[in-house]
């Protein structure tokens, strides 16, 4: 296993299933949804075109929680934070792209500058006219945001459920912060009417459909980027940083650098998934940095299975699709108790999530198949990414 | 810094105090290990062996005292746990503390002496003289055959070798066995010693046990702690004829 | 009645009264009656002035009822009478009932320049009244009107009077007088300027602001120092008045953290629906208002007090029910308890809305928990006091629980050494269960106390989580004298950043600060050190 080759240390089978899927459902969507007539069977609606869309970026932050939670053991409480800058961030190039089209048809200043009478545009929204800048800044901000936190946490070792509640009152005053008109981010409204993107109008089909496939692409990225880390050495480090952090120091690695490393890597992801998001559906608002939400993108990896990579994406699916589901019809107002009891039921009977089940049931199949015919066969079959029941998440 | 007593020492403690909410853990407690030595640190439980050890590998800062490394070319009071292991002490803990989720292998390869930084674990790719360096350390501790085993499933006296496997492939100056043969069969104590003398040839080596049959077959130099401070120093004989040891520790 | 025929009625009442066609009158009093009857804001400014001058026990009442508008008059019968409250109207001049009175009855008007004349006139005529209430508002209000007119009045009224308190405010309302007025002597306005300046407070200073530039130098020494004296005293009682909010707030603080003191803070349980144990709380004391308004309206003043075992009893239940079927499977696994209770939390809240729909229940205050009085230079209201005295009670009997009952011997013995505790005898999964339903039931109690000053709905709870954590964190946890002193702390430091950075920065700041001392100090201020922590 130590010698094998890259490529094959980066993709295993299910990485290569996972790659597979992703790739098949970034064409398939786009092309039944431009290519069918809208009454076909197999018609997609534009309407599910952008849902897709904003699955895959749900799909992204779960991806950027497994990385620090599943395998550093660092669950962020505020990782909606780093999903919302980014989503600000890119909310600001598509305010600047309004230009004068907005209601006060002022050629620089967004609406809501106007309607609080700013006399100019404050100097934190110069740039924001340029793509690549906002870009940059979709990366940056969440990235310094979460560098310079997880340098004080991390250097004074704060671990575990502290952690976690000093990300959760990040989140919430950055929240509060947000929601101040005086902030310059458009107040409780936030920011929306957003025209378009690159010059492409961001409610048309096409354009949809290529926000849908780039953030597939964005996925499958920040997934081989994971892959490339987790299947490392790096990854074995944080892996015994998770499982014994004092033993890894005693060792002579430097566990806050491991950690600063992997949880600015982490915002950054989640910065660009929320940049894909926000004109996917086109606003975004203080709520974002709700403390709620944060906790609510860590069950989708708890319920996929933390400490697997595909979990998280599969985790985020499928409780998206259910919230949709039944947020939509007469169950609405029961949703949050089976939202409450997902968190509940998982926890509590299916710690592994369904990712991380299968594999362990597979694992100990192939265990009990090789016994059976040859205890020498034993190299051969033994798979790596099988958790044994952990316990502890500390 | 260097004083004329600390020059030729591997460790110099000198004075340290450690107190916990008024607990005094260790109350001026002073010695010297010299390089290449072996010495077994006895006591009665909370005589400061482990407060001890966590001071020297920068888990705790002392009160006040010196702790030198090398001859005093190293201030460890200063260095946090991190530093020290890369100045070269290795340490085994009392409750065998190994990477559960890893294999046997991957223990190994965590331990093994190589760039610690994140760019270079990033980078990273077996060599050859790597594996060369596990597999006989896999010898070494005769584990050779469990190397694809996840660590979590193994016994409790395998986690000790491999915990001991662990601190080989460290390759550090000093090395600090708390405990080692808790938990071990009177024939796996015997390989233990064996090893650890096997060790000694090319380390030097602290151990803290309270087997003393475990202490005598070592036949080294022996301290003994108490409420913090040195007791006694000596032969193994030497010390449990020791009035004042057999008062405290060894006359039950 | 057109505006036209009420003047040729006013002038044709003049002309009869100057003919001396009206009853002959007693006094002036009843003279200066006649001026309210022309309709004609000249002659009520005359009529008001005799009246006042007059003397008569009865102007008093006669010009307190113009001040309210119930001052009639009628035009024809050319009368003035006196309508009380209950509409019963009284004839002005002899004090009789008039049981019909005329039909064209109309209140005298008033425009601003009388009423200003109004409460002048009235100030220095109620300095006499033989209320000490009434002499002591009227002292006031000469204070703030700084009417010259009123001195004489005024002087004769201290000169009467005897209460000492009201004798005071009158010196000081002189001295205002005095103060602003360019007429006096040098001297006395030094004095009059050292009186206001030992009164202090907000007018004070306001009326040395108002001295002219061109007032003798002394005095506007005397007043620039008195003036820095005043303030001086306002920042220290600024200060302290801060303190008191911030103690207010730190005692809403501690009571949403204390019984997470004891789950987190002893059990190590991350009960992230803590918050709802407390919303339970508010709502069970909705439910008892509820059946007391319904079915005994007397017993209102003691629903807090039956109110308080009783959230207790039901968020205690609550929470014992939690720990028994999803906490108890989750010990050593804090991350996995957070996520569970947080699930709670939504299950909660969503049952809550779903019995009492999703708008703000209203619970009222008894009577002795409204009004508020007056300390110095600040207000303090009731409600405020008694929830930090309430809060100080339950901390105090926690403590004694903890410290002097079996139970909480059992407790300290079973979060201490579990495995030794069990070995004693003690039934580890029964404290379990009753600690964490102690916990859940003291967050009950601060429900009922937190409902008298928030807005009981289903989302109550989620406003106090993080602050309940941050304030248990940064206390440092199992010290339940860290909370204390962590929560008032924190409340303090937070009234205080208020006047600077806002009620919203002052808060993001305070997390700010938090974050940063935690990371300092990851124990936070009261940490257990040694082998404890490692365990």
């Amino acid at each position: 296993m130590i010698k094998a080759f890259p490529l094959t240390r980066l993709l295993d089978r299910s990485a290569a299933v996972f790659l597979v899927l992703l790739g098949a459902f970034a064409i398939a969507i786009p092309a039944l949804n431009l290519l069918t007539p809208d009454d076909a069977a197999l018609h997609v609606s534009t309407y599910l075109v952008a849902l897709f869309g904003k699955y895959v970026c749900y799909a992204m932050l779960a991806l950027s929680i497994d990385l620090i939670w599943g395998y550093a053991g660092i669950l962020s409480l505020g990782h909606g934070a780093f999903f919302a800058l980014g989503g600000y961030a890119m909310g600001m190039y598509l305010m600047r792209q309004i230009g004068a089209r907005g209601v006060y048809a002022n050629p620089i200043l967004p609406d809501f500058m106007v309607f609080l009478n700013w006399p100019e545009l404050p100097v934190y929204w110069y740039g924001f006219n340029y793509f690549v800048y906002a870009a940059l800044m979709v990366v940056l901000v969440p990235g310094l945001l979460a560098f310079v936190f997880g340098w004080f946490a991390f250097r004074s070792r704060v671990t575990g459920v502290y952690l976690s509640i000093i990300t959760q009152a990040m989140t919430f005053a950055l929240m509060l912060g947000f929601f101040r008109n005086n902030f310059g981010f458009g107040g409780n409204n936030g920011l929306t009417d957003f025209k378009d993107i690159l010059g492409f109008n961001v409610q048309a089909e096409g354009t949809r459909n290529a926000l849908l496939f780039i953030s597939c692409v964005a996925l499958a990225v920040s997934f081989l980027i994971c892959r490339a880390i987790v299947s490392s050495k790096f990854g074995k480090v944080l892996i015994a940083i998770r499982d014994a952090e004092a033993r890894t120091r005693f060792l002579g690695y430097r566990v806050e650098a491991y950690k600063l490393f992997v949880f600015t890597l982490s915002a950054c992801m989640a910065g660009v998934a929320g940049a894909l998001y926000v004109p996917q559906v086109g606003i975004i608002n203080p709520s974002e940095f709700a403390p709620g939400n944060s906790i609510e993108a860590v069950i989708w990896v708890a319920v996929g299975g933390r400490g697997t990579l595909t979990g998280a994406v599969l985790g985020a699916f499928v409780v998206n699709y259910a919230k949709t589901f039944f947020t939509s019809g007469v169950l609405a107002p029961y949703w949050l108790f089976m939202l409450g009891s997902l968190f509940v039921a998982v926890t509590l009977l299916l710690p592994r999530g369904i990712v991380g089940t299968y594999e362990f049931w597979r694992a100990g199949r192939h265990e009990r198949s090789a016994a059976a015919l040859s205890a020498a066969a034993e190299d051969g079959v033994q798979v790596e990414a099988t958790p044994p029941a952990r316990q502890a998440a500390e | 810094m260097v004083e004329a007593k600390t020059t030729s020492s591997l460790l110099y403690l000198d004075g340290i105090t450690v107190s916990f909410d008024g607990f005094r853990a260790l109350n001026e407690l002073s010695f010297i290990i010299e390089p290449g030595e072996m010495r077994a640190i006895i006591g009665p439980n909370g005589a400061g062996k482990t407060t001890m050890m966590d001071v020297v590998t920068g888990k705790t800062r002392p009160d006040s005292g010196d702790v030198y490394f090398q001859q005093g070319r190293h201030d460890l009071s200063m260095l946090d746990e991190t530093q020290i292991a890369e100045l070269g002490v290795g340490r085994k803990f009392q409750k065998p503390t190994v990477f559960e989720m890893h294999t046997v292998e991957d223990n190994l390869l965590l331990a093994l002496k190589n760039d610690r930084r994140v760019r270079s674990t990033l980078l990273w790719s077996s060599t050859a003289p790597q594996e060369q360096r596990i597999d006989e350390i896999l010898e070494t501790v005769r584990m050779t055959a469990l190397r694809k085993r996840v660590a979590g499933s193994l016994s409790h006296g395998q986690k000790q070798w491999l915990e001991i496997g662990m601190l080989l492939a460290q390759e550090p100056q000093l090395l600090l066995v708390d405990e080692p043969v808790a938990g071990m069969t009177d024939a796996e104590t015997h390989q233990t010693a064996e090893l650890l003398k096997e060790i000694n040839k090319t380390k030097t080596v602290v151990v803290v046990e309270h087997d003393m049959t475990f202490v005598r077959e070592l036949g080294v130099k022996v301290t003994c702690l108490h409420e913090g401070s040195v007791l006694a120093e000596g032969t193994i004989d030497q010390v449990s004829s020791n009035d004042r040891v057999v008062e405290v520790y060894l006359g039950r | 009645m057109g505006r036209f025929l009420r003047r040729a009625v006013a002038a044709f009442v003049i002309l009869s009264a100057a003919l001396g066609a009206l009853p002959a009158m007693a006094g002036p009093y009843e003279d200066a009656l006649a001026g309210f009857v022309t309709d004609e804001f000249d002659d009520t400014a005359d009529a008001i002035a005799k009246v006042a001058e007059s003397g008569d026990p009865k102007s008093a009442p006669l010009l307190a009822a113009l001040q309210d508008g119930r001052l009639m008059y009628s035009a024809e019968a050319k009368k003035v009478y006196i309508k009380d409250a209950d509409d019963k109207v009284t004839d002005a001049a002899t004090g009789a009932a008039v049981d019909n009175p005329p039909a064209d009855i109309d209140s005298v008007r008033l425009n601003n320049r009388l009423r200003g004349l109004l409460d002048g006139v009235m100030g220095s005529l109620t300095l006499m009244s033989p209320d000490p209430g009434v002499r002591m508002d009227a002292a006031q209000s000469v204070f703030k009107s700084r009417d010259a007119g009123a001195l004489p009045a005024l002087e004769k009224a201290i000169a009467a009077e005897k209460d000492p308190r009201i004798k005071r405010v009158m010196n000081e309302a002189h001295a205002a007088i005095i103060v602003v007025s360019d007429d006096a002597k040098p001297e006395e306005r030094i004095a009059a300027i050292n009186v206001v300046r030992d009164r202090g407070g907000q007018d004070a200073l306001s009326m040395l602001g108002s001295i002219s530039g061109d007032a003798p130098p002394d005095v506007r020494k005397a007043a620039a120092d008195a003036t820095a004296s005043i303030e001086r005293r306002l920042s220290i009682w600024s200060a302290v008045q801060n303190t008191w909010y911030g103690l207010s707030l730190g005692s809403v603080l501690l009571l949403a953290a204390i019984g997470l003191a004891i789950t987190f803070g002893v059990m190590g349980v991350i009960n992230m629906a803590h918050g709802e144990m407390v919303m339970i709380g508010a709502y069970t004391t909705f439910v008892v208002q509820q059946l007391i308004r319904t079915y005994n309206p007397g017993l209102f003043d003691y629903s807090l007090v039956i109110a308080v075992p009783l959230a207790f009893i039901v968020a205690g239940a609550v929470g014992i029910v939690i720990e028994r079927t999803i906490i108890r499977f989750l010990y050593g696994r804090p991350l996995e308890t957070l996520l569970a209770t947080w699930g709670l939390s939504l299950i909660l809240q969503q049952a809550v809305r779903t019995m009492f729909g999703p708008t703000n229940k209203d619970v009222g205050n008894p009577s002795w928990m409204s009004g508020a009085f007056e300390l110095g230079q600040m207000t303090i209201t009731y409600n405020r006091l008694w929830i930090i005295i309430f809060t100080l009670a339950v901390f105090a009997a926690l403590l004694a629980m903890l410290r002097f009952t079996r139970l909480g011997l059992e407790m300290r013995a079973v979060t201490q050494n579990r495995g030794m505790a069990a070995a004693m005898g003690i039934r580890t999964a029964r404290i379990d269960a009753l600690t964490f339903g102690l916990g859940s039931g003291i967050a009950g109690i601060a429900g009922v106390a937190l409902s008298q000053i928030d807005n009981v709905s289903p989302n109550l709870g989620q406003g106090y989580i993080i602050d309940s954590f941050l304030v248990v964190v940064f206390g440092g946890v199992g010290n339940l004298w860290g909370t204390l002193v962590g929560a008032l702390a924190l409340g303090i430091a937070n009234k205080f950043l208020e006047p600077f950075a806002g009620a919203v920065l002052g808060k993001i700041a305070i997390l700010v600060l938090i974050i940063l001392f935690i990371q300092k100090r990851p124990r936070g201020l009261f940490a257990l050190k040694g082998r404890a922590v490692e365990a």
